[in-house]
């Protein structure tokens, strides 16, 4: 249908009776050849104007967190017209009744200005909340895409770990963030950080001194972390932003298996309007639904907290959700703390939060060069795997989040405990265990869900899928005909490499000399064995083709069914 | 750069043939399937007007948005099915969400339905430079390095290295001004003692009454500060609030257990803890009136005020601190001193030695 028309390539009367179309935005001669003469544009929109980006509704997580960030930057911006980060005491004179003549600090009565006393101010404050806990959001939920479609291999490495590092940067931006309105909640948030910084061991006391400028919560905290949310922090996002963009553009984007794709090209629309259009206007979507979020559904009133009180608390106190997780683990770690001679060992403070925070961020930071320390992998990668098809991985990244989600769970025990009515004791020891043993378990279903996959892909590919049509046999006996699949799906479901395991080199050769040159350890053979090992192998042509001459489909099937199921198959 | 349209099978065939290894031969890209718009003159027409339609609300919302802005009243509230909420605020936000997403709506209709939809193949590269160019740099690497004069004067390099690292010193000496240096004698000043101290008045946390030992009930919980207290404001009411706060609670004096060294700590088993959670520093405050327990909402650190404050579920190390108190000539309750050990979370160089134990006398 869409083939051109081939004549048309090489028609002398076609291409003579094409009258010259006038130059677009009036040629060079205007303002545009102005700019050029100075930055040199026309050479570098040449080469980007139509460079070809893929599509897939999964490539859109990343831009979701980048367009929420965005918003931040936007609605932050407006914020900052009227907070006041200061801790200096001021009797409330705004206008929401109910704290009227409260005392309280600067920070908490200019943001009830901003929620009651300036008009729009309610929603652009919801605006910056919603869309921070999207952007967290949404960059984990993109990083789950890149760790099991296996994006981060090489060549961009280094991609992942700006992510990894913008990740733990949107965390702490959020933090700080929700901290400043200093109400009763950030204020019992900050009581937890304050009591996290002092059980680092050695350094602990002295960091606290140095962040709250002495006690907790002294007279400067509030605008430290100002200083930290609104430059610090989003200065150096905005470089890592820029950076891990950059990188997207010089390597290309990934694009996943399927007929025409191949590791030395990329298939998709150019950017050039097709990409401006999509990508601006789902800035536009992400936009308008924060905004809808903003203003209708309710977050963080601080109204009803009230002031930072320390000798106060809510029953059922929660952050955000991102350092759910964190919260969960220190609630269930049980309270190990050493006396070491004169000083204390806060265990039960340090590893859960601490330890447990850098250990989440190591292992993401590692994995890349784990992975092809194991494979051996040196290849650059560009077609994606599909999850099912790297079985360990996609196992171990179901176990991560299992693990993450057990730990998440623990941060709202209490609540879990009143609304099941049951022991809020048994809920701790409960998922004491559950954080060791639900991975385990989400481990190795994944691992038997990815090779059944893997299994029927190869099943497919040698009898063709399903018809839905009972074929009853001579004898009585009644079976499905299966229709072959189409070209473009048998290429998709078996153009995967099987990777090579390793095996390790052994010490002396044939001949009793000791080899040299790059080994391969017992260790990483193993490792290799087992992250490899199990993978099923595409069938080979030589299979297809047996497969292709045994078992013709359906041959009891009349002329005209035939058709229908060749239809069928090309309906596929 | 080698972009072209390339819908034609065929044409997709060659990079096929470099795959010849695999099971099934690459197809080549799927052929091009028209769109309704593309080929439905009425259809293209329909969704050109739906991409004009959506871009002319906007200007309307917009309107609505400055009239709702300056006309509609600041307190003025709607209601919809038991949910409610300040007009201007919904208001605002449901005419710029909706004006916002309709541009966005707008564009994305305009790409999928209007633009063209003709699949590009463009070529990719490996990310390395080529061999060539890795030797051309590094030629000019060498010419750089010889122009230096670093080969043989190599200890330039060294020495600046070395300025740099050390330049860094003073920089970071900068911060030491962050906070007061907490050593032993400014954590006796500070984070080692409240304002509690002997003789100082138990007073109720909100009104600041004293309070009378007779007036307490058996069962009761009362959150409680030192009258000291009320003289302070700021950062120093707060500093000082987040380690004095305490609970005091009233128990029958056979149903508890009371250590002999702290036998003169209470007054007819009304006891004083400190109310600072000693796992993270959260102020306590869920009492159990039967179990006498006495339960953190923060991370559930449950606390046995029955038997000295000691841990019994949760991941608090250490029991809490009591407070040694008394009755005045009149009765009320006051402190016979300060806390014997710090409050709140643990640090470092905390002494927690003689923090009372379960069992300890």
């Amino acid at each position: 249908m869409a083939r051109p028309a081939e004549v048309a390539k090489t028609s002398p009367a076609l291409e003579t009776s094409t009258p010259e179309k006038p130059a677009p935005l009036g040629g060079m001669g205007g303002p545009l050849g102005w700019a050029d003469d100075r930055l040199g544009i026309a050479a570098l929109g040449k080469k980007n104007l139509r460079k070809v980006f893929p599509d897939h509704w999964s490539f859109l997580l990343g831009e979701i967190a980048l367009y929420s960030f965005i918003v931040l930057l936007l609605t932050g911006i407006f914020l900052t017209i009227w907070f006041r980060p200061s801790m200096a005491e001021v009797e409330y004179a705004g206008s929401y009744q109910l704290l009227k003549g409260v005392h309280m600090s600067e920070a908490m009565a200019s943001t009830l200005d901003i929620s009651f006393d300036v008009r729009g101010g309610l929603l652009v404050r919801q605006i910056h909340h919603w869309a921070a806990l999207l952007f967290v959001a949404a960059a984990m939920a993109h990083l789950l895409r890149v760790f099991f479609t296996g994006a981060f291999r090489k060549p961009r490495e280094i991609n992942w770990l700006i992510g990894v590092g913008l990740l733990s940067l949107a965390t702490i931006a959020g933090f700080t963030g929700y901290s400043l309105p200093d109400d009763l909640l950030s204020g019992t948030g900050l009581r937890f950080v304050d009591g996290l910084i002092r059980s680092i061991p050695l350094i602990g006391t002295w960091a606290e001194f140095f962040v709250f400028g002495g006690e907790f919560p002294g007279h400067v905290v509030i605008s430290r972390l100002y200083m930290a949310h609104i430059l610090l922090i989003p200065g150096i996002l905005l470089g890592l932003i820029s950076a891990h963009l950059a990188l997207i553009v010089y390597h290309k984007h990934t694009q996943y298996p399927g007929p025409g794709r191949t590791e030395k090209n990329v298939v998709g629309y150019p950017l050039f309007p097709v990409y401006m259009a999509k990508a601006g206007g789902f800035f536009f979507v992400v936009f308008g639904v924060l905004v809808l979020m903003g203003g209708l559904m309710q977050i963080n009133p601080i109204w009803k907290y009230g002031p930072y009180n320390p000798a106060q608390v809510t029953a059922g106190s929660q952050p955000d959700w991102y350092m759910g997780w964190v919260e969960g683990a220190v609630r269930i770690m049980p309270g190990w703390e050493s006396h070491i001679g004169s000083t204390t060992w806060s265990w039960n403070v340090f590893l859960p939060a601490v330890a447990l925070m850098g250990l989440f961020f190591t292992l993401l930071g590692v994995w890349p060069f784990v992975e092809a320390w194991i494979t051996g992998d040196k290849r650059e990668h560009h077609i994606l795997d599909r999850p099912r098809n790297a079985a360990t991985r996609t196992a171990l990244g179901v176990a991560g989040m299992t693990c993450y989600a057990m730990f998440w769970i623990s941060g709202g025990n209490d609540i879990l405990a009143t609304m099941f009515h049951v022991s809020l004791n048994a809920v701790t020891y409960f998922m004491r265990v559950a954080v060791f043993v639900a991975p385990v378990i989400a481990f190795i279903i994944t691992k038997r869900i990815c090779l059944s996959l893997q299994r029927a892909d190869a099943e497919k590919v040698l009898h063709g899928s399903e018809s839905g049509i009972i074929v009853r046999s001579p004898e009585g006996g009644y079976s499905e005909a299966h229709v072959p699949i189409t070209a473009d799906e048998a290429f998709s479901l078996t153009q995967h490499e099987r990777a090579e395991i390793a095996v390790p080199t052994p010490n002396l050769d044939d001949r009793g000399v000791k080899t040299k040159g790059k080994r391969v350890s017992g260790l990483r053979a193993r490792l290799a064995q087992w992250f490899l090992g199990d993978e099923i192998a595409p069938p080979t042509r030589a299979e297809i083709e047996a497969a292709r001459h045994r078992t013709p489909t359906s041959p009891d099937l009349p002329e005209v069914e035939a058709d229908e199921q060749r239809e069928l198959a090309d309906r596929h | 750069m080698n972009t072209d349209h390339c819908p034609a099978r065929h044409a997709a065939h060659d990079v096929a043939v470099v795959d010849d290894t695999r099971p099934v031969a690459d197809p080549g890209l799927e052929e091009h399937v028209e769109r309704w718009t593309d080929v439905n003159p009425s259809a293209g027409n329909r969704a050109y007007r739906q991409v004009l339609g959506m871009l002319a609300l906007v200007p309307l919302l917009s309107i609505i948005f400055v009239v709702i802005y300056f006309a509609v009243p600041r307190d003025m509230e709607v209601r919809f099915l038991g949910w409610h909420s300040n007009a201007m605020h919904v208001g605002l936000g449901l005419t710029a969400g909706l004006a916002i997403l309709l541009i966005g709506l707008a564009c994305i209709h305009w790409a999928k339905q209007l633009m063209s939809d003709v699949e590009m193949v463009e070529e990719r590269h490996d990310a390395n430079s080529s061999p060539e160019e890795r030797k051309e740099f590094l030629a000019a690497f060498q010419a750089g390095a010889d122009d230096s004069a670093l080969g043989r004067r190599k200890l330039i390099g060294g020495a600046l290295g070395g300025a740099l690292g050390i330049i860094a010193i003073p920089a970071v000496v900068t911060l030491a001004d962050m906070g007061p240096h907490p050593g032993p004698g400014t954590r006796r000043a500070t984070i080692e003692k409240t304002i509690w101290a002997e003789g100082v008045h138990l007073v109720n946390d909100v009104t600041y009454a004293r309070l009378k030992a007779s007036d307490l009930e058996v069962g009761s919980l009362v959150n409680a500060e030192p009258e000291t207290l009320k003289e302070l404001e700021g950062a120093h009411l707060h500093i000082e609030k987040a380690k004095a706060a305490i609970v005091i609670v009233r128990m029958e004096p056979d149903s508890i257990k009371i250590p002999d060294s702290r036998r003169d700590w209470q007054v007819g088993g009304i006891l004083a803890y400190s109310k600072i959670c000693t796992h993270v520093g959260c102020p306590i405050s869920l009492w159990e009136r039967q179990t006498h327990h006495l339960l953190c909402p923060c991370h559930q650190s449950t606390f046995d005020l029955a038997d000295s404050g000691v841990v019994v579920f949760g991941p608090a190390a250490r029991a809490l601190p009591q407070l040694p108190i008394a009755v005045d000539a009149d009765g009320y309750l006051v402190a016979k001193s300060d806390f014997t050990v710090p409050v709140g979370p643990s640090y470092f160089e905390r002494d927690s030695r003689d923090d009372f134990k379960k069992g300890d006398n």
